[in-house]
Protein backbone atom coordinates (compact mmCIF):
# COMPACT_ATOMS: atom_id res chain seq x y z
CA UNK A 1 0.00 0.00 0.00
CA UNK A 2 1.39 3.29 -0.62
CA UNK A 3 1.19 5.33 2.56
CA UNK A 4 1.75 8.67 0.76
CA UNK A 5 -0.88 8.09 -1.75
CA UNK A 6 -3.63 6.92 0.58
CA UNK A 7 -2.67 10.30 3.11
CA UNK A 8 -2.84 12.51 -0.21
CA UNK A 9 -6.31 11.06 -0.64
CA UNK A 10 -7.72 11.32 3.07
CA UNK A 11 -6.54 14.72 2.68
CA UNK A 12 -8.17 15.54 -0.57
CA UNK A 13 -11.45 14.13 0.94
CA UNK A 14 -11.42 16.48 4.07
CA UNK A 15 -10.63 19.23 1.38
CA UNK A 16 -13.62 18.17 0.06
CA UNK A 17 -15.45 18.48 2.86
CA UNK A 18 -14.05 21.99 3.54
CA UNK A 19 -14.92 23.49 0.22
CA UNK A 20 -18.04 22.21 0.15
CA UNK A 21 -19.07 23.79 3.57
CA UNK A 22 -16.88 26.59 3.02
CA UNK A 23 -18.17 30.21 3.14
CA UNK A 24 -16.62 32.91 1.33
CA UNK A 25 -14.75 34.58 3.77
CA UNK A 26 -14.57 32.13 6.77
CA UNK A 27 -12.13 32.32 9.30
CA UNK A 28 -12.52 28.92 10.38
CA UNK A 29 -11.79 26.60 6.96
CA UNK A 30 -8.98 28.69 6.37
CA UNK A 31 -7.65 27.87 10.23
CA UNK A 32 -8.41 24.28 8.88
CA UNK A 33 -6.80 24.46 5.44
CA UNK A 34 -3.53 25.48 7.41
CA UNK A 35 -4.39 23.12 10.00
CA UNK A 36 -3.90 20.32 7.67
CA UNK A 37 -1.34 21.35 5.43
CA UNK A 38 0.73 21.75 8.65
CA UNK A 39 -0.66 17.88 9.15
CA UNK A 40 1.18 16.83 5.80
CA UNK A 41 4.29 18.84 6.67
CA UNK A 42 4.57 16.66 10.04
CA UNK A 43 4.08 13.79 8.18
CA UNK A 44 6.44 14.55 5.76
CA UNK A 45 9.04 15.43 8.06
CA UNK A 46 8.25 12.57 10.63
CA UNK A 47 8.73 10.32 6.70
CA UNK A 48 11.80 11.65 6.46
CA UNK A 49 13.67 10.92 9.67
CA UNK A 50 12.90 7.32 9.14
CA UNK A 51 13.99 7.02 5.33
CA UNK A 52 17.29 9.14 6.60
CA UNK A 53 18.01 7.42 10.33
CA UNK A 54 18.98 3.90 8.39
CA UNK A 55 20.67 5.85 5.37
CA UNK A 56 24.39 6.57 4.93
CA UNK A 57 26.73 8.51 6.19
CA UNK A 58 25.83 8.30 10.04
CA UNK A 59 26.54 11.65 12.35
CA UNK A 60 27.30 9.69 14.94
CA UNK A 61 29.55 12.48 16.63
CA UNK A 62 27.06 14.79 16.81
CA UNK A 63 24.86 11.83 17.88
CA UNK A 64 26.75 11.37 20.78
CA UNK A 65 27.30 14.95 21.44
CA UNK A 66 23.78 15.41 21.37
CA UNK A 67 23.33 12.57 23.58
CA UNK A 68 25.60 14.00 26.61
CA UNK A 69 23.30 17.59 26.23
CA UNK A 70 19.74 15.72 25.99
CA UNK A 71 21.09 12.85 29.03
CA UNK A 72 24.24 14.44 30.89
CA UNK A 73 23.20 17.44 31.19
CA UNK A 74 19.68 16.82 32.50
CA UNK A 75 20.66 14.47 35.58
CA UNK A 76 20.48 17.50 37.91
CA UNK A 77 17.13 18.88 37.37
CA UNK A 78 15.97 15.49 36.65
CA UNK A 79 17.63 14.80 40.20
CA UNK A 80 16.27 17.52 42.00
CA UNK A 81 12.48 17.18 40.49
CA UNK A 82 12.43 13.26 41.20
CA UNK A 83 13.62 13.52 44.83
CA UNK A 84 11.64 16.44 45.98
CA UNK A 85 8.08 14.96 44.32
CA UNK A 86 9.29 11.58 45.68
CA UNK A 87 9.41 13.26 49.37
CA UNK A 88 6.61 15.44 48.59
CA UNK A 89 4.25 12.98 47.27
CA UNK A 90 4.96 10.04 50.43
CA UNK A 91 4.63 13.17 52.79
CA UNK A 92 1.23 13.78 51.04
CA UNK A 93 0.30 10.34 50.80
CA UNK A 94 1.13 9.35 54.59
CA UNK A 95 -1.74 10.86 56.08
CA UNK A 96 -4.90 9.25 54.69
CA UNK A 97 -3.15 5.88 54.43
CA UNK A 98 -2.89 5.98 58.08
CA UNK A 99 -6.19 6.93 58.90
CA UNK A 100 -7.28 3.88 57.24
CA UNK A 101 -4.74 1.81 58.83
CA UNK A 102 -2.68 0.88 55.97
CA UNK A 103 0.73 2.51 56.08
CA UNK A 104 2.47 -0.37 55.33
CA UNK A 105 0.91 0.44 51.22
CA UNK A 106 3.13 3.47 51.42
CA UNK A 107 5.79 1.69 48.96
CA UNK A 108 3.59 -0.05 46.91
CA UNK A 109 1.66 2.88 46.10
CA UNK A 110 4.49 4.93 45.42
CA UNK A 111 6.43 2.17 43.52
CA UNK A 112 3.16 1.88 41.14
CA UNK A 113 2.38 5.96 40.81
CA UNK A 114 6.22 6.29 39.71
CA UNK A 115 6.70 3.10 37.82
CA UNK A 116 3.19 4.07 35.83
CA UNK A 117 2.56 7.51 35.80
CA UNK A 118 4.82 9.16 37.93
CA UNK A 119 8.53 8.95 36.49
CA UNK A 120 7.84 9.11 32.71
CA UNK A 121 5.32 12.04 32.69
CA UNK A 122 7.67 14.08 34.62
CA UNK A 123 10.79 13.09 33.25
CA UNK A 124 8.70 13.99 29.76
CA UNK A 125 7.56 16.94 31.14
CA UNK A 126 10.88 18.19 32.01
CA UNK A 127 12.73 17.33 28.96
CA UNK A 128 10.01 18.89 26.78
CA UNK A 129 10.70 22.15 28.88
CA UNK A 130 14.25 21.55 29.18
CA UNK A 131 15.62 20.10 25.99
CA UNK A 132 12.45 21.06 23.97
CA UNK A 133 12.99 24.37 23.98
CA UNK A 134 16.76 24.07 23.61
CA UNK A 135 16.31 22.59 20.60
CA UNK A 136 13.55 24.55 19.31
CA UNK A 137 15.38 27.68 19.89
CA UNK A 138 18.77 26.32 18.51
CA UNK A 139 17.72 25.43 15.31
CA UNK A 140 15.08 28.19 14.56
CA UNK A 141 18.42 30.65 15.29
CA UNK A 142 20.05 28.71 12.90
CA UNK A 143 17.29 28.81 10.60
CA UNK A 144 16.71 32.57 10.63
CA UNK A 145 20.66 33.36 10.31
CA UNK A 146 20.92 31.64 7.23
CA UNK A 147 23.05 28.67 9.03
CA UNK A 148 21.22 25.85 7.52
CA UNK A 149 20.85 27.01 3.87
CA UNK A 150 24.84 27.15 4.36
CA UNK A 151 24.89 23.57 5.30
CA UNK A 152 22.55 22.81 2.46
CA UNK A 153 24.67 25.01 -0.32
CA UNK A 154 27.70 23.26 1.35
CA UNK A 155 26.11 19.99 -0.07
CA UNK A 156 25.71 18.82 3.55
CA UNK A 157 21.86 17.17 4.27
CA UNK A 158 20.70 19.71 7.54
CA UNK A 159 18.11 16.99 8.01
CA UNK A 160 20.60 14.19 8.42
CA UNK A 161 23.00 16.50 10.64
CA UNK A 162 20.55 18.41 13.06
CA UNK A 163 17.41 16.63 13.02
CA UNK A 164 18.10 12.82 12.52
CA UNK A 165 21.08 13.01 15.82
CA UNK A 166 18.73 15.26 17.75
CA UNK A 167 15.48 13.07 18.12
CA UNK A 168 17.74 9.92 17.81
CA UNK A 169 19.25 11.58 21.11
CA UNK A 170 16.05 12.47 22.62
CA UNK A 171 14.41 8.71 21.73
CA UNK A 172 17.11 7.17 23.05
CA UNK A 173 18.26 9.41 26.54
CA UNK A 174 14.52 10.18 27.61
CA UNK A 175 13.87 6.23 28.79
CA UNK A 176 17.23 6.06 30.42
CA UNK A 177 16.29 9.30 32.35
CA UNK A 178 13.07 7.86 32.72
CA UNK A 179 14.51 5.27 34.87
CA UNK A 180 17.18 7.99 36.83
CA UNK A 181 14.24 9.59 37.66
CA UNK A 182 12.02 6.74 39.04
CA UNK A 183 14.57 5.80 40.85
CA UNK A 184 15.59 9.40 42.65
CA UNK A 185 11.88 9.79 43.17
CA UNK A 186 11.74 6.76 44.97
CA UNK A 187 14.68 7.23 46.79
CA UNK A 188 13.41 10.21 48.19
CA UNK A 189 10.28 8.63 49.04
CA UNK A 190 12.91 5.77 50.95
CA UNK A 191 14.38 8.54 52.95
CA UNK A 192 10.84 9.98 54.03
CA UNK A 193 9.48 6.41 54.64
CA UNK A 194 12.74 5.56 56.79
CA UNK A 195 12.12 8.56 58.70
CA UNK A 196 8.60 7.99 59.85
CA UNK A 197 8.89 3.93 60.23
CA UNK A 198 12.48 3.11 60.24
CA UNK A 199 12.02 0.52 57.72
CA UNK A 200 14.81 -0.58 55.84
CA UNK A 201 16.42 0.31 52.21
CA UNK A 202 16.28 -3.61 50.93
CA UNK A 203 12.44 -4.22 52.61
CA UNK A 204 11.13 -0.65 51.12
CA UNK A 205 12.23 -1.53 47.73
CA UNK A 206 10.77 -4.92 47.81
CA UNK A 207 7.36 -3.78 48.86
CA UNK A 208 7.64 -1.10 46.56
CA UNK A 209 7.63 -3.74 43.60
CA UNK A 210 5.96 -6.31 44.87
CA UNK A 211 3.03 -4.84 43.07
CA UNK A 212 4.64 -3.65 39.98
CA UNK A 213 4.29 -5.86 36.58
CA UNK A 214 5.83 -6.61 33.90
CA UNK A 215 3.65 -4.78 31.83
CA UNK A 216 3.55 -1.53 33.99
CA UNK A 217 7.55 -1.49 33.47
CA UNK A 218 7.81 -2.22 29.47
CA UNK A 219 4.78 0.33 29.24
CA UNK A 220 6.56 2.95 31.35
CA UNK A 221 9.55 2.33 28.94
CA UNK A 222 7.91 2.43 25.92
CA UNK A 223 5.72 5.45 26.40
CA UNK A 224 8.97 7.60 27.52
CA UNK A 225 10.71 6.43 23.85
CA UNK A 226 7.40 7.63 22.40
CA UNK A 227 8.00 10.71 24.63
CA UNK A 228 11.41 11.42 23.68
CA UNK A 229 10.87 11.04 20.13
CA UNK A 230 8.10 13.04 20.31
CA UNK A 231 9.81 16.01 22.07
CA UNK A 232 12.69 15.61 20.01
CA UNK A 233 10.50 15.71 16.32
CA UNK A 234 8.09 18.08 17.80
CA UNK A 235 10.99 20.87 18.47
CA UNK A 236 12.96 20.07 15.28
CA UNK A 237 10.15 20.79 13.21
CA UNK A 238 9.34 23.85 14.97
CA UNK A 239 12.73 25.02 14.54
CA UNK A 240 13.38 23.63 11.06
CA UNK A 241 10.27 25.64 9.71
CA UNK A 242 10.96 29.28 11.87
CA UNK A 243 10.22 32.45 10.07
CA UNK A 244 10.02 36.05 10.97
CA UNK A 245 14.17 36.47 12.70
CA UNK A 246 14.32 36.94 16.53
CA UNK A 247 10.59 36.49 16.92
CA UNK A 248 10.35 33.48 15.28
CA UNK A 249 13.28 31.98 17.29
CA UNK A 250 11.19 32.59 20.71
CA UNK A 251 7.85 31.31 19.11
CA UNK A 252 9.67 28.17 17.94
CA UNK A 253 10.99 27.52 21.34
CA UNK A 254 7.49 28.48 22.93
CA UNK A 255 5.73 26.33 20.52
CA UNK A 256 7.92 23.07 20.82
CA UNK A 257 7.45 22.94 24.56
CA UNK A 258 3.54 23.47 24.43
CA UNK A 259 2.95 21.08 21.51
CA UNK A 260 4.98 18.59 22.75
CA UNK A 261 3.19 18.99 26.32
CA UNK A 262 0.59 18.60 24.60
CA UNK A 263 0.69 15.27 22.54
CA UNK A 264 2.40 14.01 25.64
CA UNK A 265 -0.89 14.09 27.52
CA UNK A 266 -2.60 12.70 24.59
CA UNK A 267 -0.63 10.01 24.51
CA UNK A 268 -0.52 9.45 28.28
CA UNK A 269 -4.31 8.81 27.88
CA UNK A 270 -3.88 6.56 25.12
CA UNK A 271 -1.30 4.26 26.41
CA UNK A 272 -3.01 4.42 29.34
CA UNK A 273 -6.37 2.79 28.02
CA UNK A 274 -4.21 0.86 26.22
CA UNK A 275 -2.30 -1.07 28.96
CA UNK A 276 -5.18 -1.06 31.18
CA UNK A 277 -7.21 -3.20 28.00
CA UNK A 278 -3.74 -5.56 28.01
CA UNK A 279 -3.71 -5.71 31.23
CA UNK A 280 -7.55 -6.97 31.49
CA UNK A 281 -6.72 -10.04 28.96
CA UNK B 1 43.32 43.58 -22.87
CA UNK B 2 40.31 45.19 -22.58
CA UNK B 3 36.97 43.69 -20.32
CA UNK B 4 35.06 43.83 -23.18
CA UNK B 5 37.65 41.52 -25.29
CA UNK B 6 38.43 39.08 -22.46
CA UNK B 7 34.56 38.66 -22.32
CA UNK B 8 34.34 37.87 -26.48
CA UNK B 9 37.35 35.68 -25.83
CA UNK B 10 35.49 33.47 -23.02
CA UNK B 11 32.28 32.84 -24.63
CA UNK B 12 31.87 29.53 -22.19
CA UNK B 13 28.88 29.83 -20.45
CA UNK B 14 28.61 28.15 -17.17
CA UNK B 15 25.46 29.60 -15.83
CA UNK B 16 22.09 30.24 -18.52
CA UNK B 17 18.85 31.65 -17.57
CA UNK B 18 15.63 31.90 -19.47
CA UNK B 19 12.31 33.49 -19.22
CA UNK B 20 12.82 32.96 -15.17
CA UNK B 21 9.68 34.19 -12.82
CA UNK B 22 9.31 33.70 -9.21
CA UNK B 23 6.35 35.10 -7.13
CA UNK B 24 6.13 35.08 -3.35
CA UNK B 25 2.12 34.76 -2.19
CA UNK B 26 1.03 36.53 -5.36
CA UNK B 27 3.54 39.54 -5.33
CA UNK B 28 5.99 38.75 -8.33
CA UNK B 29 9.30 39.08 -7.70
CA UNK B 30 11.28 38.28 -11.04
CA UNK B 31 9.28 38.46 -14.26
CA UNK B 32 11.09 37.03 -17.14
CA UNK B 33 15.18 37.01 -16.30
CA UNK B 34 17.69 36.45 -19.12
CA UNK B 35 21.31 35.75 -17.94
CA UNK B 36 23.90 33.87 -18.93
CA UNK B 37 27.65 33.73 -17.27
CA UNK B 38 30.92 33.25 -18.95
CA UNK B 39 33.66 31.13 -17.69
CA UNK B 40 35.89 33.52 -15.65
CA UNK B 41 33.56 36.60 -15.48
CA UNK B 42 32.53 38.34 -12.85
CA UNK B 43 28.82 39.38 -13.30
CA UNK B 44 26.82 42.16 -10.73
CA UNK B 45 23.52 42.12 -10.26
CA UNK B 46 22.61 45.64 -9.03
CA UNK B 47 19.29 46.73 -7.68
CA UNK B 48 17.88 48.04 -4.59
CA UNK B 49 16.32 46.10 -1.46
CA UNK B 50 13.36 43.86 -2.28
CA UNK B 51 14.00 43.97 -6.29
CA UNK B 52 14.89 39.94 -5.88
CA UNK B 53 18.77 40.07 -6.30
CA UNK B 54 18.98 37.26 -3.25
CA UNK B 55 16.12 35.15 -4.35
CA UNK B 56 17.71 34.99 -8.04
CA UNK B 57 21.03 33.51 -6.51
CA UNK B 58 19.17 31.41 -4.53
CA UNK B 59 17.18 30.03 -7.05
CA UNK B 60 20.72 29.21 -9.08
CA UNK B 61 22.01 27.38 -5.62
CA UNK B 62 18.52 25.35 -5.78
CA UNK B 63 17.69 26.80 -2.41
CA UNK B 64 14.40 28.12 -4.12
CA UNK B 65 12.47 26.42 -6.83
CA UNK B 66 11.38 28.77 -9.62
CA UNK B 67 8.17 29.15 -10.86
CA UNK B 68 9.04 29.24 -15.01
CA UNK B 69 11.59 29.59 -16.96
CA UNK B 70 15.20 27.54 -17.15
CA UNK B 71 17.88 27.52 -14.94
CA UNK B 72 20.93 25.79 -16.30
CA UNK B 73 24.46 25.92 -14.35
CA UNK B 74 27.40 23.69 -15.18
CA UNK B 75 25.27 21.94 -18.13
CA UNK B 76 22.52 20.99 -15.73
CA UNK B 77 18.72 22.03 -14.98
CA UNK B 78 18.92 22.93 -11.28
CA UNK B 79 14.99 22.26 -11.20
CA UNK B 80 15.14 19.06 -12.54
CA UNK B 81 17.66 17.21 -9.98
CA UNK B 82 16.80 14.99 -7.49
CA UNK B 83 18.36 15.60 -4.10
CA UNK B 84 22.07 13.69 -4.67
CA UNK B 85 22.39 15.47 -8.08
CA UNK B 86 21.31 18.84 -6.37
CA UNK B 87 24.27 17.69 -3.86
CA UNK B 88 27.40 17.04 -6.31
CA UNK B 89 26.23 20.41 -8.28
CA UNK B 90 26.32 22.21 -4.92
CA UNK B 91 30.38 21.24 -4.53
CA UNK B 92 30.69 23.15 -7.86
CA UNK B 93 29.26 26.43 -6.24
CA UNK B 94 30.42 28.36 -3.46
CA UNK B 95 27.78 30.75 -1.79
CA UNK B 96 28.71 33.52 0.09
CA UNK B 97 25.26 34.62 2.47
CA UNK B 98 25.05 38.65 3.48
CA UNK B 99 25.39 37.37 7.20
CA UNK B 100 27.94 34.71 5.61
CA UNK B 101 26.19 32.01 8.19
CA UNK B 102 29.16 30.79 9.85
CA UNK B 103 28.12 27.69 11.98
CA UNK B 104 28.34 29.80 15.95
CA UNK B 105 28.80 26.73 17.79
CA UNK B 106 32.03 25.71 15.77
CA UNK B 107 35.44 27.06 15.43
CA UNK B 108 36.83 28.62 12.15
CA UNK B 109 38.51 25.14 11.64
CA UNK B 110 35.32 23.25 11.97
CA UNK B 111 33.45 25.70 9.97
CA UNK B 112 36.31 25.10 7.50
CA UNK B 113 36.66 21.69 7.86
CA UNK B 114 33.03 20.88 8.51
CA UNK B 115 31.52 20.78 4.18
CA UNK B 116 35.15 18.98 3.31
CA UNK B 117 35.27 16.40 5.76
CA UNK B 118 31.76 14.86 5.25
CA UNK B 119 31.92 15.56 0.82
CA UNK B 120 35.72 14.06 0.77
CA UNK B 121 35.70 11.03 2.98
CA UNK B 122 39.37 9.68 1.31
CA UNK B 123 41.47 12.54 2.86
CA UNK B 124 43.27 12.40 5.54
CA UNK B 125 43.42 14.60 8.69
CA UNK B 126 46.48 16.08 7.53
CA UNK B 127 45.17 17.08 3.83
CA UNK B 128 42.44 18.59 5.36
CA UNK B 129 44.38 20.33 7.79
CA UNK B 130 46.42 21.76 4.78
CA UNK B 131 43.25 23.00 3.04
CA UNK B 132 42.37 24.62 6.09
CA UNK B 133 45.17 26.64 6.07
CA UNK B 134 45.15 27.33 2.48
CA UNK B 135 42.55 28.94 2.24
CA UNK B 136 42.93 30.83 5.19
CA UNK B 137 46.24 31.87 4.02
CA UNK B 138 44.20 33.33 0.87
CA UNK B 139 41.99 35.19 3.33
CA UNK B 140 44.77 36.52 5.46
CA UNK B 141 43.24 34.92 8.81
CA UNK B 142 45.32 31.97 9.30
CA UNK B 143 45.74 33.00 12.88
CA UNK B 144 42.32 32.81 13.46
CA UNK B 145 41.51 28.99 12.99
CA UNK B 146 41.19 28.51 16.62
CA UNK B 147 38.35 31.28 16.93
CA UNK B 148 34.67 31.24 17.78
CA UNK B 149 32.70 33.22 15.01
CA UNK B 150 31.59 35.24 17.71
CA UNK B 151 35.04 36.50 18.47
CA UNK B 152 35.58 38.21 14.96
CA UNK B 153 34.86 41.77 13.48
CA UNK B 154 32.25 41.89 10.68
CA UNK B 155 35.25 42.35 8.05
CA UNK B 156 37.13 38.85 9.38
CA UNK B 157 33.42 37.07 9.08
CA UNK B 158 32.93 37.76 5.34
CA UNK B 159 36.68 36.59 4.34
CA UNK B 160 35.91 33.48 6.74
CA UNK B 161 32.72 33.30 5.10
CA UNK B 162 34.76 33.35 1.96
CA UNK B 163 37.38 30.55 2.82
CA UNK B 164 34.50 28.39 3.60
CA UNK B 165 33.30 28.07 -0.04
CA UNK B 166 36.86 28.27 -1.19
CA UNK B 167 38.02 25.02 0.75
CA UNK B 168 35.84 22.91 -1.85
CA UNK B 169 37.22 24.70 -5.00
CA UNK B 170 34.39 25.76 -6.46
CA UNK B 171 34.05 26.51 -10.54
CA UNK B 172 31.18 29.79 -9.28
CA UNK B 173 30.72 32.21 -6.48
CA UNK B 174 27.59 33.36 -5.53
CA UNK B 175 28.17 36.12 -3.60
CA UNK B 176 24.82 38.06 -1.87
CA UNK B 177 25.95 41.64 -0.63
CA UNK B 178 29.77 41.13 0.63
CA UNK B 179 30.53 45.16 1.07
CA UNK B 180 27.08 45.20 2.86
CA UNK B 181 27.53 46.82 6.56
CA UNK B 182 31.42 46.84 5.99
CA UNK B 183 33.26 50.18 7.32
CA UNK B 184 34.87 52.11 3.67
CA UNK B 185 38.54 50.18 4.14
CA UNK B 186 37.09 46.83 4.56
CA UNK B 187 34.59 46.86 1.39
CA UNK B 188 38.23 47.88 -0.46
CA UNK B 189 39.72 44.59 1.07
CA UNK B 190 36.63 42.35 0.24
CA UNK B 191 37.13 43.97 -3.20
CA UNK B 192 40.40 43.18 -3.50
CA UNK B 193 39.72 39.54 -2.09
CA UNK B 194 36.88 38.82 -4.58
CA UNK B 195 38.87 39.89 -7.73
CA UNK B 196 42.03 37.92 -6.10
CA UNK B 197 39.59 34.95 -5.74
CA UNK B 198 38.50 35.23 -9.62
CA UNK B 199 42.81 35.17 -10.74
CA UNK B 200 44.02 32.91 -7.98
CA UNK B 201 40.79 30.27 -8.10
CA UNK B 202 40.13 30.61 -11.64
CA UNK B 203 36.20 30.97 -10.60
CA UNK B 204 32.99 32.69 -12.43
CA UNK B 205 31.65 34.76 -9.81
CA UNK B 206 27.30 36.37 -9.70
CA UNK B 207 27.75 39.60 -7.17
CA UNK B 208 24.76 40.61 -5.71
CA UNK B 209 25.27 44.06 -4.53
CA UNK B 210 23.81 47.69 -4.48
CA UNK B 211 27.27 49.04 -3.42
CA UNK B 212 28.26 50.94 -6.76
CA UNK B 213 32.26 51.00 -5.99
CA UNK B 214 32.08 47.13 -5.52
CA UNK B 215 30.28 46.85 -8.79
CA UNK B 216 32.47 49.41 -10.21
CA UNK B 217 35.34 47.28 -9.08
CA UNK B 218 34.70 43.48 -9.25
CA UNK B 219 32.28 43.51 -12.08
CA UNK B 220 33.04 42.51 -16.08
CA UNK B 221 29.52 42.91 -17.13
CA UNK B 222 26.59 44.21 -14.85
CA UNK B 223 22.94 44.04 -14.76
CA UNK B 224 20.34 46.56 -12.87
CA UNK B 225 17.36 44.45 -11.63
CA UNK B 226 14.04 46.32 -11.60
CA UNK B 227 10.49 45.29 -12.01
CA UNK B 228 11.59 41.92 -12.25
CA UNK B 229 14.07 42.24 -14.91
CA UNK B 230 17.28 43.37 -16.00
CA UNK B 231 16.59 46.69 -17.56
CA UNK B 232 20.50 47.87 -18.36
CA UNK B 233 23.22 45.11 -19.13
CA UNK B 234 26.90 46.24 -20.17
CA UNK B 235 29.61 47.62 -18.07
CA UNK B 236 29.62 50.06 -15.55
CA UNK B 237 29.41 53.25 -18.20
CA UNK B 238 26.90 51.85 -19.91
CA UNK B 239 24.35 50.71 -17.59
CA UNK B 240 24.62 54.60 -16.21
CA UNK B 241 25.03 56.51 -19.39
CA UNK B 242 21.04 56.74 -19.45
CA UNK B 243 18.60 59.90 -18.39
CA UNK B 244 16.56 56.76 -16.29
CA UNK B 245 15.50 58.87 -13.08
CA UNK B 246 16.27 55.72 -10.58
CA UNK B 247 19.32 55.16 -11.99
CA UNK B 248 20.64 58.61 -12.17
CA UNK B 249 19.58 58.61 -8.29
CA UNK B 250 21.49 54.93 -7.38
CA UNK B 251 24.77 56.75 -8.75
CA UNK B 252 23.91 59.93 -7.52
CA UNK B 253 24.02 58.33 -3.72
CA UNK B 254 26.57 55.77 -4.28
CA UNK B 255 29.14 58.91 -5.50
CA UNK B 256 27.83 62.02 -3.62
CA UNK B 257 26.88 63.76 -7.24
Amino acid sequence: MNIKRTYIRIIDSFYWLIRKHRSDDGIFTHKLDRFFLETYDIHKFISRFFRELFTKPFEFREFIRQSYEVGVRSIPLITLTGFVIGVVFTRQSRPPLVEFGAASWLPSLIGIAFVRALGPLVTALISSGKVGSHIGAELASMKVTEQIDAMDVSAVNPYKFLVVTRVAATTIMIPLLMLYCTFVGMLGSFMNVHQNELTSFVTFFESAFAQVSFLDVSAAVFKSILYGFTIGIVACYRGFNATNGTQGVGRAANRAVVFSMFLIFAEELLIVQITHWIAAF
Amino acid sequence: MKKEDQQSALKETVITIRGLHKSFGGLPVLQGIDLDLFKGENFVVLGRSGSGKSVLIKIIAGLLKPDAGTVNVLGQHVDLLNDKELQSLRLRLGFIFQSSALYDSMTIRENLEFSMVRNFKTLSAKEVDHAVYEVLDAVGLKDKINAMPADLSGGQVKRIGIARTLILHPEIMLYDEPTAGLDPITCTEIIELINEVKTRFNTSSIIITHDLTCAKETGDRIAMLQDGHFTRLGNFGEVFDTDDIRIKRFFDYNFIK
